[in-house]
């Protein structure tokens, strides 16, 4: 290997594979390299394109779709395409938001790959000048009841709370998902919220030859190389144990202490406005960051690699621009201002290296990218800034409706037997989530009015430095893969449906929302179909709601044993909330409340048939094993004003005004039957409900339905009528047992210690118990 | 004059501003102080809040003891000056030699946030006095190593002086005899592994952290006993 390159770019390593295959290249990328250096890439340049050029880096396959998607709103400050999604939550506040996975680290090594995912994510918020205030982790694993799922489980969700406690940042919800798809391709995605003063915005980008570039943070170590190339833009075999341990070393390993000074560190710079621009490293280290603030800014950089703090000896050049190590930041300052940045990062015992310089762009082309050693030494590589990330190529993959769709949605559940014991299918469709974020500090800031657990989570928008405001925040995050293996465009509408509820359940009106796709090898026809349907479905459920796409993630290649995953588009949806001055209802019920159904169907024809669609359900897929059928429909105009009219009722409660709204809880997962079976076990309280003609209706996950528990029936249903929101009297809240109908009849205690111990009893016996 | 409150700062402590928060709510004036500095003079009471001090390596306070400013804490202790520990604090307390125990890993081996229930034995230290002995109080821990421990004698020790300050009710962690918080034989130096800060506004689910708080202030408004 020859590191400082001579030309030799078709090098054939021992395996007799040729050098830009093995860094992931394929000969036609390769040719193209070529094509805009008009030379012979060496080896490092090609591996600069290489890790860019990835599908990680480049969304190579996605991008062509993701154009599809609506992105802008008069509160839009920062679309798609920059570190974070941002807009103006009014008071002179911004909020950031993003979401990405990390999906591959946490299958081969979860504590460190989930431990990484969060670091990574906070990087991208403080980029912005945000300080990230919030962290949410929907989590996707195959049967827990086997103990290989089980120590995935277990090392993700210590990864986390290790990662994200010690980091200094509250993890306030989630979702968690068991699926035989997941067992060999965990599902890892994080999201992060962060806030500024609105001024306080910044972008990724270096501007002005003769500034600086200043690394901050971690050194560089051998850690993550070829991250998003090796292991994050291919599938897995399948389970093989050697091929994991070969990929381990591409896991990075995350350091929180490094990483929560590295936070107060930036914020200390931003606010005394000591960078013109700041980017985080991530994958693709150096080069990326590099590259990227050079392109942004129309300008070149000069990079001194020799110049790199390094954590150990021998290191070589293409190591050290694509070494994905944590905890690093490349911060853009003037040379005049190099000496107070350097203050404040010793007072924060952060690192601090100049390690490039921005550079004019030639007359007559786009700003290079030169790797030197030392500023007046050799160059080593030497390529347009802006080919890295915007001529990175573009593929119209093939698109294929799977063969067996029709067959599929031709086969419904609705013909499998009736259950003996409705009870029975309830119980078993309870699960407790408190054991997974009991470990998670989910409290810190004293923001945090609704934690985990509900429909979604609430904050105060305050923080450190902020301008003061009565407002408040809504964050959740959905998904609903079964709906999408069978029709991802109508799947991933209803989750962007039921995100809007969920924020609409606290009072929140939802203004932005994120997304991170995660779905199989993208060169199969079938899974860029889902890709292609999923983002139709969000695009258009997002135009009916009128709710902007800020950002998001794609990640393809969730693959293993050539068994693609199903489509999983996670949703992460923000709301505002105007005048946060007491707590919204919540999940729970009041003895005596008058339960009433808001159901965006009733009362429109045919909206539903009779009896309604199974498919899809918890109950026939977890409990049936049917994952066939026709889903039941969604009106989007109709879950519009559902939306709009929860939000407007619970926000007066919320506000300090007379409540209405005493409990709430949306019907998604397990339907109505499961839906008031958490109620109850939330609250102590039991349930008497009548009116649910079988277990079509009981199971049913038809969407736009929402469960009100009142004190005040008469106020609810004229307000309902008015707004021409359909509703139906379900029954009462009291008592200690649940009945609905003759279907179920089950104590609350039974059904509390059922949900309680699910997890628990799973889980809780890994570890050992010391005193 | 409300009293001021120096909330101590070491790098990767993370509940600074809640504390301070907390502190101005209820009227006090608060501010940080470095982990650098050599002196708290000036305050009325100080504040090691939560975190993870020196991210905690070694183990929790174990790094955090040598920092410059724990002489000038120690300083301002054995003048009679009200000091409260919470949650990583307390760990430093212990480390630092200025309150008895030490704090390991959690019965379960897992980290837990979930609120708690804590019952007040004391009514005479920096953080509890004047507040009736048997108030419970529903406050949030947050931790990985807040199991309590000590040798026999210690335990013996703090029993006879009366030197345990808060137990759980329902202990979540196993620390021994229920301990939550304990102080030294002045009872102005208290560590307690729950966090009151965080459950000081009823739009955060609980204000029975007050209770605490409002003591520790009225403390350090009174002037230090003499002797």
């Amino acid at each position: 290997m020859d590191p400082s390159g001579d030309g030799q770019a078709d090098v054939v390593d021992g395996s007799g594979v040729p050098l830009h295959r093995a860094l992931g290249l394929t000969d036609a990328e390769r040719d193209e390299v070529e094509g805009i250096l008009g030379r012979s890439p060496n080896h490092l340049e090609l591996a600069l394109f290489a890790v860019m050029w990835s599908e990680h880096c480049s969304y190579k396959s996605s991008r062509i779709h993701l154009r599809r998607l609506p992105t802008e709103g008069p509160h839009v400050l920062v679309g798609p395409g920059e570190n974070a999604g941002v807009i103006d939550a009014g008071d002179g506040i911004a909020v950031a938001i993003r979401i990405e996975s990390h999906n591959h680290p946490s299958a081969i090594e979860p504590y460190q790959g989930a431990a990484t995912g969060v670091g990574g994510i906070l990087r991208d918020i403080f980029t912005m000048g945000a300080r990230p205030i919030a962290v949410m982790d929907p989590l996707f694993f195959g049967d827990p009841t086997e103990a290989k799922q089980q120590w995935l489980i277990e090392g993700v969700v210590a990864g986390i709370s290790g990662y994200g406690n010690s980091v200094g940042v509250p993890t306030i919800g989630g979702e968690l998902t068991f699926n035989p798809c997941y067992s060999q391709n965990p599902l890892v995605n994080v999201l992060c919220m962060g806030v500024l003063p609105t001024e306080r915005l910044v972008l990724g980008q270096a501007s002005g030859p003769g500034n600086l570039a200043v690394l901050l943070g971690s050194s560089t170590g051998r850690d993550g190389i070829g991250g998003v190339s090796v292991l994050a833009s291919a599938g897995f075999g399948g389970g093989d144990e050697a091929e994991e341990a070969a990929k381990r070393p591409s896991v990075q390993v995350g350091d929180p202490y490094e990483e929560k000074r590295l936070i107060e560190a930036c914020l200390e710079l931003l606010d005394a406005k000591l960078v013109v621009g700041i980017q985080d490293l991530g994958g693709a280290g150096l080069v990326c960051a590099t590259s990227e603030t050079a392109a942004r800014g129309g300008v070149g950089m000069d990079v001194d690699v020799s110049a790199v703090p390094r954590r150990e000896p021998g290191m070589v050049d293409y190591e050290v621009m694509t070494s994905e190590s944590q905890e690093r930041m490349l911060a853009i300052v003037t040379p005049e201002d190099l000496e107070r940045v350097q203050e404040v990062c010793a007072k924060w015992e952060v690192r601090a290296a100049v390690v490039g310089k921005v550079t004019e762009a030639p007359a007559d082309g786009p700003g290079r990218l030169r790797i030197l050693d030392g500023f007046d030494g050799p160059v080593l590589g030497d390529v347009p800034a802006v080919a890295l990330s915007e001529d990175a190529p573009l593929y119209r993959r093939p698109l294929a409706r799977p063969a067996d769709q029709d067959a599929r949605l031709a086969d419904d559940p609705g013909a499998l037997p009736a259950p003996t014991d409705c009870g029975h299918d309830v119980l078993a469709m309870l699960a407790d989530p408190t054991w997974v974020y009991r470990q998670y500090d989910h409290q810190l800031f004293l923001n945090t009015v609704e934690g985990p657990g509900g429909d979604s989570a609430v904050l105060r928008l305050a923080a450190p430095g902020l301008p003061a405001s009565e407002r408040g925040l809504a964050l959740t995050t959905d998904s609903n893969p079964t709906w999408c293996s069978l029709d991802p465009r109508a799947g991933t509408a209803a989750t962007v449906a039921e995100a809007a509820l969920n924020l609409a359940c606290s009072g929140a009106t939802p203004k932005a929302v994120v997304n991170c796709c995660n779905f199989g090898n993208p060169e199969h026809p079938e899974v860029m179909w889902q890709l292609s349907e999923a983002i139709d479905g969000m695009a258009e459920a997002c135009l009916a709601l009128g709710i902007p796409v800020i950002g998001g993630n794609v990640s393809l290649y969730n693959e293993s044993f050539g068994q693609d995953i199903d489509p999983t588009p996670v949703i992460g949806a923000l709301g505002l909330i105007d005048h946060l001055a007491a707590r919204p209802p919540g999940v729970t019920l009041v003895d005596g409340g008058t339960l009433v159904l808001l159901d965006a169907s009733v009362g429109h024809a045919g909206a539903h048939r009779t009896p309604p669609s199974l498919a899809g359900s918890r109950w026939a897929v977890q409990l049936r094993h049917h994952r066939n059928g026709t889903l039941p429909p969604l009106d989007l105009a109709g879950h519009g004003r559902l939306v709009d009219f929860v939000a407007g009722l619970v926000a007066e409660g919320v506000a300090g005004g007379r409540a209405i709204v005493q409990g709430i809880h949306d019907v998604s997962g397990g339907g109505l039957g499961v839906a008031l079976a958490e109620l109850a076990v939330r609250s102590g309280v039991g349930v008497r409900v009548s009116g649910v003609a079988d277990h079509h209706e009981l199971f049913t996950e038809a969407p736009s339905r929402v469960i009100v528990c009142t004190t005040d029936s008469h106020s609810l249903l004229s307000r309902a009528t008015d707004a021409g929101v359909g509703f139906r009297v379900l029954g009462s809240a009291g008592g200690d047992r649940i009945v609905i109908d003759d279907l179920v009849d089950v104590a609350v205690a039974e059904a509390t210690a059922v949900w309680r111990g699910r997890l628990p009893d799973l889980l809780d016996d890994l570890a050992p118990v010391t005193n | 004059m409300a009293p001021r409150v120096g909330v101590v700062l070491f790098p990767g402590t993370n509940c600074e501003y809640d504390a301070l928060h907390a502190v101005e709510r209820l009227g006090g004036t608060a501010e940080l102080l470095w982990h650098g500095a050599t002196s708290a003079s000036g305050y009325d009471a100080l504040i090691l809040p939560g975190g993870f001090a020196h991210g905690d390596y070694l183990r929790p306070g174990a790094i955090a003891r040598f920092s410059p400013v724990m002489d000038a804490v120690a300083a301002f202790a054995s003048e009679g000056g009200p000091v409260v520990g919470i949650c990583n604090g307390f760990q430093v307390l212990t480390e630092a030699g200025l309150l008895p125990g030490a704090l390991q890993k959690n019965r379960g081996l897992r980290f837990v946030c979930a609120t708690t229930t804590l019952r007040v034995e004391r009514d005479d230290t920096a953080l509890t006095a004047g507040v009736p002995v048997g108030t419970e109080l529903a406050i949030p821990i947050n931790h990985f190593e807040g199991n309590y421990t000590c040798d026999a004698a210690t335990l013996a020790e703090l029993r006879d002086e009366g030197r345990i300050v808060l137990r759980y009710v329902d202990n979540p962690n196993g620390s021994v005899d229920d301990i939550a918080g304990v102080c030294n034989a002045g009872r102005n130096v208290v560590g307690l592994m729950p966090h009151p800060e965080r459950a000081s506004d009823p739009l955060l689910g609980s204000e029975d952290g007050i209770v605490l708080l409002q003591a520790l202030l009225r403390t350090a408004a009174t002037p230090a006993p003499v002797g």
